[in-house]
Parts: C-alpha cells; sequence; structure tokens
C-alpha cells in the first residue's frame, strides 16, 4: 500500500534535471527584456495571434470529422483514420512543398481563383502561416477527439438506445462530457505546436508581420551570432509556453467513463440528412489532406532512383536517430503515464509536462551554452537532436497514454493486486495489452516526429545531415527535383515508421 | 480458523467505519444501507485501504500491512472478474501463476476446474463472447482454483437473473468449500439461502454475526427501514 519509488519517479526526475538545468543556463545567459527590440515583441504579438487562430479553427473543424468518423463504417476508413496521422507527422518541410504546389502562385486554387475572376490568395505571410498550421493540425485533433469518442463504451451507447435517447441527448449525456474532457486538452497541444512553430515560419512566413519567436530566435543564433539576445527570446518563449499551460489547467476536466467488455458493438450512425453531411464531411477533410501530399508524390517519386549517395545516407542516418528518439519517448512515457495514474505525485506529471515550456530552439540553445566548452557543435548535433525529439514527443505521447493508464488502474487494479500480478508479468500480461493502442500511436508519433524534424539540428551546422536537413540544403541550392525526390523519401520514411508502430498497436493479439 | 477485526477505525473524509469482532469459520452475509460501509469492509480485508488503526487478525497472525496477492484471500468484485484482453484459461489461469507459465499438471488443473464450473471447451475464448453468467462461472473457476481460505463476495452476481442467481449461489456454496466466505448482498432471500449469519452494519459500525433468519424476521429499525 505504501508508495515506492517507482521508475517513473527517476524518469520524471531525470527528465526535471536535464530540462530545468537548460533552461537554467538560457535563463543565465540572457540579457535583459530591454535587449529585444520593437521587431522581437512584434514577433512575440504574432506567434500569439497566429497559435490562438491555428488551434480554434483546428479544434473546431475536427468535431464534426471525428463523429463522422467514428459513427460510420466505410471501405477505406482504417486507411483514412491511419493516413489522418500523415500531414502531422509529414515532414514539415516536405508538407510545405505540397501546400505550394497546391495553395502556391501556381497551384490549382489560385489557377481556380483566376479563372473565376476572383483575387489570388497569397501563401507567404500569415495566410500561409495559420493554413499550414490547420493543414497540419487537424488531422491530429481529429485523432485525439476519435480516441475520446472511442473511449466512451460501447456500453453507454446501447445504454441510451435502450432509454431511447434522442440524437441530442447522446451529445449531452455522452459526446459532451467526452468533449468537454478532451478539447481543452486537444485545443493546447495545438496552441502549443503553434506556439513554438519554427520551420514553417521559417518557408512560408518571416518579415515583419510573421516572424515567430521560435524563428527570431534562430535568426539571432546564426545569423546575429548574438547568444545573449538569443537566450533572451527563449525566456520570453518559455513565459509564453508557461502561461498558455497555466491558463489551461483551469479548463480542463477529466471525465469518468468506465470500461467496456471490448464488444465490437458500432456507435450508433443516424441516417438521412447526418448522413449526407457525415459523408461531406470526410470527402473534403481527406482531401484537404491528400491533395497537397499527392502532388509532392507525383513530382518526386519518378526521381528517386535518381538521388545522389548522401542523400541515402541522410535517410538511413535519420531513420536510426528516429527509432532511438521513439524507444526513449515511448518507454518514458509509459513509465511516467502509469505512476502519473496512481494520482499520488503531482509533479511527476508536471515533470513529463515540461517539454512543452522547452521549445526545440531553446533547449538547443541551452544546450549549446552547456556543452560548448566541452564537445564541438559538431559532435553535439546529433545526440541533442535525437534527446530533444524524445523529450518533444512526450507530452503528445503522455496526452494519449495518461487516461488509458488512469482507466486501466480504475478498472482492473484491484484484480491485478488480488491475483498479486506484479513486475514482469504485469506488464506483459495485463499493461502492455490494454495499453497497446495508445502506445503504439504515441510511438508512432515519436518515431515519425523525430524522422521528420528539422528545428534544433539547424542550429548546429552538421557534416552529418539528416535526412530533413538535407533536404534543406538541396532546397536553398536550388536543386530542386532531387529535392522533390528527397520529399518523397523522407515521406515515406516517416510514415512507413509511423505506420509500423501505430499498426502494431492496433493489431489484435 | 477464524477472522478478527480488532479495534478497527477506516475514515474516509466524513465517514467512518469501526469494526471490533470475530467471525467464526462459515457462510455470512453483510448486510446493510447503501452507503454504510459494506464494500468498505471488504476492501479493508481484501487490503485495498488501510485502517487508521487496528489491525485484521486470520488465524492469529496480523494480515492488516500484508499485500493483497499474499493474503489469504479470493474476492469476487461487482464488476471487472476478469481481464477482456486474456482467454478464459488465462483468466482462471493467472489464479495459479500470474506470469502464465503453466506447467503440464497446471494447466490440466485449469481444464478441470472449467469442466467443474460447467464451461468444459471455452478455455479459448475471450470473456466478451460469454454470457453473464457464463463469465461468473469463470471467476468462480478461478476462486476454486486458487483455494483461497477467505472469500469475499461484493454482490458479484447482482446483475444476473433470479434462476441463474440461484445457480450460481448453489455453485458457489459447492467452491467455497470450507472456507470462510463473507457476502455482501441487498437480497434478504439470498441472505436466507445461503447464510446461517450475518454481520449487520448499522451507523457506521459493523455487528459480530447473528443468524440471519431471526435477524431478518425481526430486524432493527434501520434494517427495517432499509428492508422495506
Amino acid at each position: 500500500m505504501a508508495a515506492r519509488l517507482q521508475l517513473g519517479h527517476l524518469v520524471a526526475a531525470a527528465l526535471a534535471a536535464a530540462i530545468l538545468g537548460t533552461l537554467a543556463a538560457v535563463a543565465w545567459f540572457a540579457g535583459g527584456l530591454g535587449a529585444l527590440s520593437e521587431w522581437d515583441w512584434r514577433a512575440v504579438r504574432f506567434t500569439l495571434w497566429q497559435a490562438a487562430l491555428s488551434a480554434s479553427l483546428s479544434a473546431a473543424l475536427a468535431i464534426p470529422v471525428a463523429r463522422a468518423l467514428a459513427r460510420r463504417r466505410f471501405r477505406g476508413r482504417g486507411l483514412l483514420v491511419t493516413l489522418l496521422g500523415a500531414p502531422f507527422i509529414l515532414p514539415v518541410i516536405v508538407a510545405i512543398m505540397g501546400l505550394i504546389a497546391v495553395f502556391g502562385r501556381n497551384g490549382v486554387v489560385n489557377e481556380a481563383m483566376r479563372a473565376m475572376g476572383l483575387p489570388e490568395i497569397g501563401i507567404y505571410g500569415w495566410q500561409g502561416v495559420i493554413l499550414a498550421h490547420v493543414f497540419f493540425n487537424l488531422p491530429l485533433s481529429v485523432r485525439l477527439i476519435l480516441q475520446g469518442w472511442q473511449a466512451i463504451p460501447a456500453e453507454r451507447f446501447r445504454l441510451a438506445a435502450s432509454l431511447d435517447f434522442a440524437p441530442r441527448d447522446v451529445a449531452r449525456h455522452l459526446e459532451r462530457p467526452m468533449l468537454r474532457a478532451t478539447l481543452p486538452g486537444v485545443w493546447l497541444s495545438v496552441f502549443l505546436v503553434c506556439l513554438t512553430s519554427f520551420t514553417v515560419a521559417l518557408a512560408l512566413g518571416g518579415g515583419p508581420r510573421a516572424t515567430t519567436v521560435e524563428l527570431a530566435i534562430y535568426q539571432a543564433f546564426r545569423f546575429d551570432f548574438d547568444l545573449g539576445r538569443a537566450a533572451t527570446l527563449g525566456l520570453v518563449q518559455i513565459a509564453l509556453c508557461v502561461a498558455a499551460l497555466l491558463a489551461a489547467r483551469a479548463i480542463a476536466l477529466p471525465a469518468g467513463f468506465g470500461a467496456g467488455m471490448d464488444s465490437a458493438m458500432p456507435i450508433p450512425a443516424p441516417r438521412g440528412w447526418p448522413l449526407v453531411v457525415d459523408a461531406l464531411v470526410i470527402t473534403f477533410a481527406a482531401g484537404f489532406l491528400l491533395w497537397p501530399m499527392v502532388s509532392v508524390i507525383t513530382t518526386g517519386l519518378p526521381r528517386i532512383p535518381a538521388l545522389p549517395p548522401e542523400v541515402w545516407d541522410a535517410a538511413w542516418r535519420s531513420v536510426i536517430m528516429a527509432v532511438i528518439s521513439a524507444l526513449l519517448s515511448v518507454g518514458a512515457c509509459l513509465a511516467l503515464a502509469l505512476t502519473i495514474a496512481q494520482g499520488r505525485a503531482r509533479w511527476v506529471e508536471v515533470a513529463g509536462m515540461l517539454p512543452l515550456i522547452a521549445s526545440p530552439l531553446v533547449l538547443g540553445t541551452g544546450l549549446f551554452i552547456l556543452l560548448r566548452g566541452a564537445v564541438s557543435p559538431q559532435q553535439m548535433a546529433l545526440p541533442v537532436t535525437v534527446a530533444v525529439n524524445a523529450a518533444m514527443a512526450l507530452p503528445f505521447g503522455l496526452r494519449a497514454l495518461i487516461p488509458a493508464a488512469q482507466a486501466l488502474r480504475a478498472d482492473y487494479e484491484r484484480l491485478a493486486m488480488s491475483l498479486d500480478l506484479r513486475g514482469w508479468a504485469r506488464l506483459r500480461h495485463l499493461t502492455l495489452p490494454r495499453l497497446r493502442r495508445p502506445l503504439g500511436f504515441a510511438a508512432g508519433l515519436a518515431a515519425a516526429l523525430s524522422m521528420g524534424d528539422l528545428g534544433v539540428i539547424t542550429l548546429f551546422a552538421s557534416d552529418q545531415p539528416t535526412l530533413p536537413l538535407k533536404l534543406y540544403q538541396l532546397m536553398n541550392s536550388y536543386r530542386m527535383a532531387d529535392a522533390a525526390a528527397a520529399s518523397v523519401l523522407l515521406m515515406a520514411l516517416s510514415f512507413g515508421l509511423f505506420w509500423l508502430f501505430d499498426r502494431g498497436g492496433r493489431l489484435e493479439p | 480458523m477464524s477472522l478478527e477485526f480488532r479495534d478497527i477505525l477506516i475514515r474516509q473524509g466524513d465517514f467512518a467505519l469501526r469494526a471490533d469482532l470475530t467471525v467464526p469459520p462459515g457462510r455470512h452475509a453483510v448486510i446493510g444501507a447503501s452507503g454504510s460501509g459494506k464494500s468498505t469492509l471488504l476492501s479493508l480485508i481484501g487490503g485495498y485501504l488501510a485502517p487508521e488503526r487496528g489491525q485484521v487478525v486470520w488465524q492469529g497472525r496480523d494480515i492488516t500491512a500484508m499485500a493483497p496477492g499474499k493474503r489469504p484471500v479470493s474476492t469476487l468484485f461487482q464488476s471487472h472478474n476478469l481481464f477482456p484482453h486474456l482467454t478464459v484459461a488465462q483468466n482462471v489461469g493467472m489464479g495459479l501463476r500470474p506470469d502464465l507459465r503453466l506447467d503440464r499438471a497446471q494447466s490440466m488443473a485449469v481444464e478441470a476446474v472449467l469442466d467443474r464450473v460447467g464451461l468444459a471447451g471455452t478455455g479459448a475464448r475471450r470473456p466478451g463472447d460469454l454470457s453473464g453468467g457464463q463469465q461468473s462461472r469463470v471467476a468462480l473457476a478461478r476462486v476454486l482454483l486458487r483455494a483461497r481460505p477467505l472469500l469475499l463476495l461484493d454482490e458479484p452476481f447482482a446483475a444476473l437473473g433470479p434462476a441463474l442467481k440461484a445457480d450460481m449461489l448453489a455453485l458457489l456454496a459447492e467452491v467455497a468449500g470450507d472456507a470462510t466466505v463473507l457476502m455482501v448482498t441487498h437480497d434478504p432471500a439470498d441472505a436466507r439461502t445461503f447464510a446461517p449469519t450475518t454481520l449487520l452494519i448499522e451507523d457506521g459500525l459493523v455487528h459480530p454475526p447473528r443468524p440471519t433468519g431471526p435477524l431478518l424476521d425481526n430486524p432493527p429499525p434501520g434494517l427495517r427501514a432499509y428492508l422495506g
């Protein structure tokens, strides 16, 4: 009965020490806020505004899509649900090429606008940043909300049917409580992703009206070699994230749903108008998400055989880094979630969410400050990238795992205790089988995020580039044919890694 | 072979439950109004909550601090008695070895108890494929296999129909053997058929066992109000 020291406590302590230590280095190095110019403050305002707008749009649009997917069964649904993970795990730099192909000056959308005599939409500037953020985060939001829908036991829907609930009553008693529990977390996830947005701003934004704080850090670090100003901006970034987290704590309401007995009972699906609306919603969402990807694939696929060997070297390097990063991340995630589910050590949950307050570039800046005496930037580039990517994936994994771990505990803890199910046997026969879906999802997310990440590594000029960095270098040297092919390769690898892990979690044992 | 509560006090917020009594071997019902602390008493014996003070003693041995899985106790909960992702045979086998590394003799023992509760041949199925009554039988098979001397029942058959419940109680009586049984129930008829004596929980106090028939024929005011 006594609270034992668990792996989760150790992981949490190590994580907290690493992140807080790094942030302390940043704070030590930072100048006063007076060091920031009007330009920097404009970046702060833009960052907040675009993150709020992106999060609201993503969450609002995701609800009808998730509901349609939760209650409809059709050919290709499984594939679509898997693909929904794609834009989020699609390497940002690849997705940007796709968005430019569809929404850019010569894209189909603007051609249609011109044909109808309407003004063109610009992809560069704030519109592009918002568009890209919704493109990346709508699918993540749908998946998170869909998981919430599927977490409502089928028995509840059956009970609702037996009580002759109208759709309105189902919404009130089952769906809205679930949404109330899920949406704040979803909105916050998207808001925080956008708050620390780097690659999108780098590629589509920039300039006085579309520069994020994260991009400003990069510019201070790489172009101005002004470590003090980079650190100060880092502190501002941390303050933004902390404020957002504190605000969000007030909203989140957990819902106490029990367990279902795993019966394969579909959620009730009304016919008539709701069916038509659901079909339109699914079609529109699928089109918005697939079109840019198809554009990139058709351009780049035929050119893959002609890729130079250094691209393949970079690809292989990235895959190894991604797998290490995913295993690190999901292992830490599981240990943390199991401890958090016991509800006795609040600080463990706080430690698990710490990566949210430390953006990749802030961590990169801090680690550079800490390590620069001992190791060269060349040497630290790859290990730092692996570690930062593993940490960055943690909050997403935890969001999926903590509720599942809590349900596991509420439903089966006493039974497991009564049978003396402990240690390895418990992990193998209870924890892993019951948590395999969120675990697979978390591992897939971590691997793909790491695979496609073009963030912290840009701080360290490396002669051992990852594939996204190699792709960025190809684009910058205008080798567009190779860039398109490398995009497809990178997309395939990211998607493949995600698919392997996520699929692994959803297979019936 | 007796179970003793020595000066037990449990506190959960405003709620308090006291127990200072000896439960002799045999089958006992546990009766009391909703929220009187019936499940709390079972949780105490099972080891899922620690008392603020006092000891739980089994056969002269203090088990108050013992881990739930090490106690001489099998429990049938109100729900979630089976792991839905494991097969019937695995669910039962877990009663012998939680790591499920069963040798041949143990596997045969699993088959044998499944046979005894009338579920021969269902070992490879999942609980979700079985009826409610069959799921109860699987849980009973595991109780049978574990053969612990103390058996706690927290209304495990409340969701079953009367005929099925009668079947289960009959099977239970068989399975229990000479184990000491504490059965929480809302149904006076169950108490009469299954348990010669009854522990009444009233006003935060667990009363010593009394013969079930006379207690129910002439209940004290609080219990009378509850039984209606």
